[in-house]
């Protein structure tokens, strides 16, 4: 449904995005992580039409945006950072306001807007000013915008910021279920959300794509993935580190005290070792080490972020 | 895309912006001093009574000036509220073209300048009243009256598109509108008459709403002055997109 065509946005001379090309599909929900200034919102911006990009193209459900702006604006719904509302109208009016530009009439229009304020909860804040409305609940107003054409595509920038924990999980299941028929694409901040709702990620920095793929794959690009945590009781951090780093299969390993007992890991020489867990189980059994904890990390898309997005040099100063 | 679509974008984001009008006292407030004004430059300054006439002459001569302060004020926010709320980004990514949303603007501001000059309409019946006036002067006068606001709106619509800052677009529109009364405004032509070519005096003349709001006011309704109007009205707008295109890219 989108296609991202080597995009690239100059600003005078800084190129907020350098050479970005990605697909979304029908039923794909994109998640979009990045720094601050990574050019999140710029791609989006063209992706929706608002700016004309510097070099690239865009096409939105075959309609390419800059040839035919119409035709793909139509199929888009569009929730802009830090969402936008007209504060001299009340969410009833805006929301009405919205369905005609929409080109829905009618009962449709009617139907459309109960339908969205069931959705976002605005039930209780219909016929106040958005002037007047807290953050969260302008940022649903302007997020029932979005949605109110039931559209194919949806690029939704940040649409959690600002909403309370409940909001949160509650946008989150709409965009999960509307992904299942609709080509989603969010930008984000919270690691945590690209795993409940997204069934791909890219990360971009500095304008420039630096990683691709579902939430696992990212995961597991983490030096964690795979590696084996415990806690023991009965030995010595010293003694349970070097029996661990001389087990097969193991690459390195740590173990650090934690109150009377100790904390260990393992990481594999090779990934997706599977049968590093079972190892160190017997282990700890022929050690006689009382075992309380036991499990595989996953990888942590936090660590990988970090890792990807840092600039060089402050990783240099960290290491 | 059909005609009758266009008009009901235009005519969707027309009913927005008036009711935006309406929501908030300024409207009420602007309309008021409207007529104050109107009723002060007509009978204190423009002498009503004593010209002892059934005219409106001393009501239309004043709205040149009186628009240049009250038509910038109206049409400021046009651009830069929706800047500065960043609307213009949810505007501008609906399935509407730039420009349906920059006459729908325009002509939203226009039919609310149009309200207030209707509600001056009890002078009207007051020169009725007091003799038999020209009625088709009258109809003539008050539509170049409407045909200049217009012109001085389309201009503040561009100058608003220029900045977030209302103050400044309110500034910038006023110099605007003060040029084009300035250079056809009998005392500058004067001065230039001393030294300026016949045909210079007459081309600068030719810019300044002055030479075609007059004509209108006499009752005549030249094409020359009605093609002078629209295009103040036409090249604004047009500029205005371009700005706000620029803006964006
Ligand atoms: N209109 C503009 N003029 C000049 N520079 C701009 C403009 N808009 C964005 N930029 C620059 O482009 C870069 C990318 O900005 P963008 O808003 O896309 O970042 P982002 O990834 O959305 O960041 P955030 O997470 O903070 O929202 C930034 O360095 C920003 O300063
Ligand atoms: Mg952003």
């Amino acid at each position: 449904m989108i296609t991202v065509n080597n995009l690239v946005k100059l600003f005078g001379t800084k190129r907020a995005v350098d050479g970005v090309s990605f697909t979304v599909e029908r039923g794909e929900v994109l998640g979009f992580l990045g720094p601050n200034g990574a050019g999140k919102s710029t791609t989006m911006r063209m992706i929706t039409g608002f700016i004309p990009p510097s070099a690239g193209t865009v096409s939105v459900g075959g309609h390419d945006v800059q040839e035919d702006p119409i035709a793909a604006k139509k199929l888009i719904g569009y929730l802009p950072e830090n969402a936008p509302a007209y504060t001299d109208m009340t969410v009833f009016s805006f929301l009405h306001f919205a369905a005609e530009l929409r080109g829905l009439r009618g009962d449709e229009k009617k139907n459309a807007v109960n339908r969205v304020v069931e959705m976002c909860f605005l039930g209780g804040v219909l016929h106040q000013s958005v002037e007047t409305l807290s953050k969260g609940y302008r940022h649903r107003t302007c997020f029932a915008q979005s949605i109110i054409h039931n559209p194919d595509v949806l690029v939704l920038d940040e649409p959690t910021d600002g909403l309370d924990p409940n909001q949160k999980h509650e946008v989150r299941q709409i965009i999960k279920r509307m992904g299942e028929k609709k080509a989603i694409i969010f930008s984000t901040h919270i690691l945590e959300e690209v795993e409940a709702a997204c069934s791909r990620a890219i990360i971009i920095d500095r304008g420039k794509i630096v990683a691709n793929g579902t939430p696992g794959d990212l995961k597991a690009m983490s030096e964690w993935a795979g590696a084996v945590s415990l806690r023991v009781r009965g030995a010595s951090p010293a003694v349970v580190r070097a029996k661990l780093s001389d087990m097969g299969g193991a690459k390195k390993a740590s173990a650090d005290e934690e109150g009377a007992a100790v904390r260990a890991r393992v990481y594999p020489s090779k990934p997706g070792n599977r049968d590093l867990a079972r190892a160190v189980a017997e282990l700890a059994a022929r050690e006689n080490w009382k075992v309380e904890e036991l499990h595989v990390e996953e990888g942590r898309l936090d660590e990988v972020f970090r890792n990807i997005t840092l600039p060089d040099t402050v990783k240099e100063a960290k290491s | 895309m059909s005609c009758s679509k266009t008009w009901r974008h235009i005519w969707t984001v027309t009913k927005r912006e008036l009711t935006g009008y309406f929501a908030s006292p300024v409207a009420y407030v602007f309309i008021v001093i409207f007529l104050l004004m109107n009723g002060f430059f007509t009978f204190m300054l423009g002498g009503f009574f004593e010209r002892g006439e059934a005219s409106l002459t001393s009501f239309f001569m004043w709205h040149p000036w009186l628009y240049l302060f009250l038509v910038p004020a109206a049409g400021m926010r046009l651009w830069s509220e929706e800047r500065r709320l960043g609307t213009m980004e949810l505007l501008l990514t609906m399935p509407i073209t730039p420009w349906q949303a920059i006459v729908g603007k325009f002509v939203a501001c226009w039919l609310f300048l149009l309200l207030a000059l209707v509600l001056t309409c009890p002078l009207v019946f007051t020169v009725m009243y007091l003799g038999s006036p020209d009625k088709g002067a009258i109809l003539s006068g008050y539509f170049g009256s409407f045909l200049l606001a217009g012109g001085y709106l389309a201009i503040a619509s561009m100058t608003s598109a220029m900045t977030r800052n209302q103050v400044i677009s309110f500034i910038l529109s006023v110099v605007i509108c003060f040029f084009l009364i300035l250079c056809g405004w009998e005392p500058v032509t004067r001065l230039l008459v001393n030294w300026a070519p016949e045909w210079l005096v007459r081309a600068v003349a030719s810019f300044s709403v002055m030479t075609h709001y007059l004509s209108m006011q006499r009752g005549v309704i030249d094409s020359r002055d009605l093609i002078y109007f629209a295009s103040l009205i036409g090249f604004p707008l047009f500029c205005t997109g371009v700005i706000l295109r620029g803006l964006r890219s």
